[in-house]
């Protein structure tokens, strides 16, 4: 019997303890990459300033990634508005259709979509790219010779994405907002004019920018995760793919409880101004 | 006695607070001397030069380069006085979007930004040439010539800003005969064009470091087990010295 509970308290004290290390562990991850993300942005201040970097990155970051969003956008716009078509046919408001199409591309899905695609897209490159510069010794031979790499190599690639993510959402919501007027108007033929007069005295200019507000903070979130993933890489190419998986995983998941907490904080920032959220 | 470019005194390192890597080391390598640092692996000798070079902070003890204890020195100020050294890697690393030409140009624009752009390929060419690179391949990417060709390269652009100190990591691992002698001729012809340079390589091939070196170190378990010039190394009571040149020697 004493036996018995006392391996009961080994389990409990072995879960404790293994929650309190991947608490520990989790939490010192975080501070590093503040620490790293915060130390670049500092030093980017720092002549030599590096705006050719910051213009070559962007051009990865957002000219490389138009065409992906105007595909992933304009079908988002069509599958979510023909599932709100559905929906408001049973209860005959197929008139706002637009509008709520309109709302939740640009307010959810339009920063969340694109901040999702871009991080896959540009932000592995990123830690892919480091990681192996890192495990090529690339990035030590730019140390020894006297280069601040993270004001060289991770600074441009936040201040990128951080430029890029709001234009990339606001492609995506116009290519959404154009899949949806098709689908709406061409395939099951509402009148346009209904759709475009709904849509305009609900959306708000707010809501757009509450959309790129959101996807400017998922651009820093997804560059300094992946950077600081790249940078720290070791062992390989193994290294580089751990590196890459997790950085983009962790981008991932960030952007998605990310979105959850600015949507609140978003909405109490309204209340407090006497607005409706 | 010679004038020390680089002092060592009791530095240890730990990286996980149980083992030391480097336990007590001391060591004085000679302004304009050619040092090798030999020694069976896992013994802290790329350890040992990533601490001279400042991208390791010793656990304790005394690094003091050109006169300058690194330990005072904060992140910012180390990156600064990197510009002092010339480093050759094993894999060459050179930055593989970058041709030839513009790899060696990269530290002149960093830090001689004075320079016109005509002035940095100028300077940059010369370099190139003195490594005995033709000029037909200065606009190929790494990617696109041979690994001797990228030797040469990364020996180029560790030299582009004329540095006082010259490090070899491991630069002959993993290349053929021949390709190994004509990397020991250039660190020897490189090592002689500029009188008053350091050059401190870190090698497993003992043949050639005893052939081009002026000084030896030997490590051991994260010490310095024997120092001095290479025919101290044949003359030696130190029955592991002894075994380990031995050994080197039969295999080279």
């Amino acid at each position: 019997m004493s036996d018995r509970r006392v391996s009961w308290i080994d389990r409990i004290n072995g879960l404790i303890e293994l929650f309190e290390n991947t608490m520990t562990g989790f939490v010192s991850e975080v501070g590093s990459m503040v620490v790293f993300a915060t130390d670049a942005l500092r030093l980017s201040f720092k002549p030599p300033l590096r705006y050719l970097e910051v213009i070559k990155h962007f051009e990865f970051v957002g000219n490389g990634s138009v065409m992906i969003i105007c595909l992933t956008g304009a079908f988002t716009g069509l599958a979510v508005s023909y599932q709100i078509y559905l929906g408001f046919k049973m209860v005959n408001a197929v008139n706002l259709v637009g509008p709520t199409v309109a709302l939740g591309i640009t307010r959810e899905l339009g920063p969340v979509l694109t901040g999702l695609i871009v991080a896959a897209r540009a932000g592995g490159a990123m830690a892919a790219r480091l990681g192996t510069m890192r495990v090529n010794e690339q990035i030590d031979a730019l140390d020894v010779m006297g280069v601040n790499t993270k004001q060289y190599l991770i600074a441009p690639r936040i201040y990128a994405a951080v430029a890029a993510m709001p234009l990339l959402t606001a492609i995506f919501d116009a290519m959404a907002m154009l899949g949806a007027w098709f689908l709406c108007v061409k395939l099951v033929e509402l009148d346009p004019a209904v759709f475009w007069d709904k849509v305009q005295n609900t959306l708000k200019v707010r809501h757009l920018f509450e959309g790129f507000f959101k996807s400017t903070v998922f651009g820093a979130f997804f560059a300094a995760i992946c950077t600081y993933r790249g940078f720290h890489t070791s062992g390989g190419a193994k290294g580089v793919g751990e590196a890459t998986n997790r950085g983009v995983v962790q981008s991932m998941v960030m952007i998605i409880v990310l979105d959850y907490f600015l949507t609140n904080m978003i909405r109490i920032f309204y209340l407090a101004i006497g607005a409706t959220p | 006695m010679s004038e020390i470019a680089i002092h060592l005194e009791d530095v240890r390192k730990t990286f996980d607070e149980k083992e030391y890597v480097v336990n007590g080391l001391n060591l004085d390598i000679p302004k304009g001397s050619l040092t090798a640092i030999i020694g069976f692996s896992g013994t802290g000798k790329s350890v040992i030069l990533k601490h001279i070079l400042g991208l390791y902070r010793p656990t304790s003890g005394r690094i003091e380069v050109l006169g300058e204890d690194l330990n005072k020195m904060d992140n910012d100020q180390l990156t600064d006085f990197r510009k002092n050294f010339g480093v050759l890697f094993q894999g060459s690393a050179l930055f593989d979007d970058m041709t030839v030409l513009e790899n060696v140009c990269f530290p002149l624009s960093e830090h001689r930004r004075e320079l016109s752009e005509g002035q940095m390929v100028e300077i940059a060419s010369r370099k190139l040439q003195q490594v005995g690179l033709d000029s037909k391949h200065f606009d190929k990417l790494p990617s696109q010539i041979s690994g001797g060709m990228q030797k040469r390269t990364g020996l180029a652009r560790a030299l582009a800003l004329d540095p006082e100190i010259l490090f070899y990591d491991e630069p002959t691992t993993g290349l053929d005969p021949i390709l190994t002698e004509m990397v020991d001729n250039l660190i020897v012809e490189t090592h002689h064009h500029r009188t008053g340079i350091t050059s401190v390589m870190v090698s497993h091939d003992l043949e050639a470091a005893f052939r081009i070196a002026d000084f030896v170190a030997m490590l051991n378990a994260g010490q310095v087990l024997l120092f001095g010039k290479p025919e101290v190394f044949f003359e030696t009571d130190n029955e592991l010295v002894r075994r380990f040149v031995a050994k080197g020697m039969k295999k080279t």
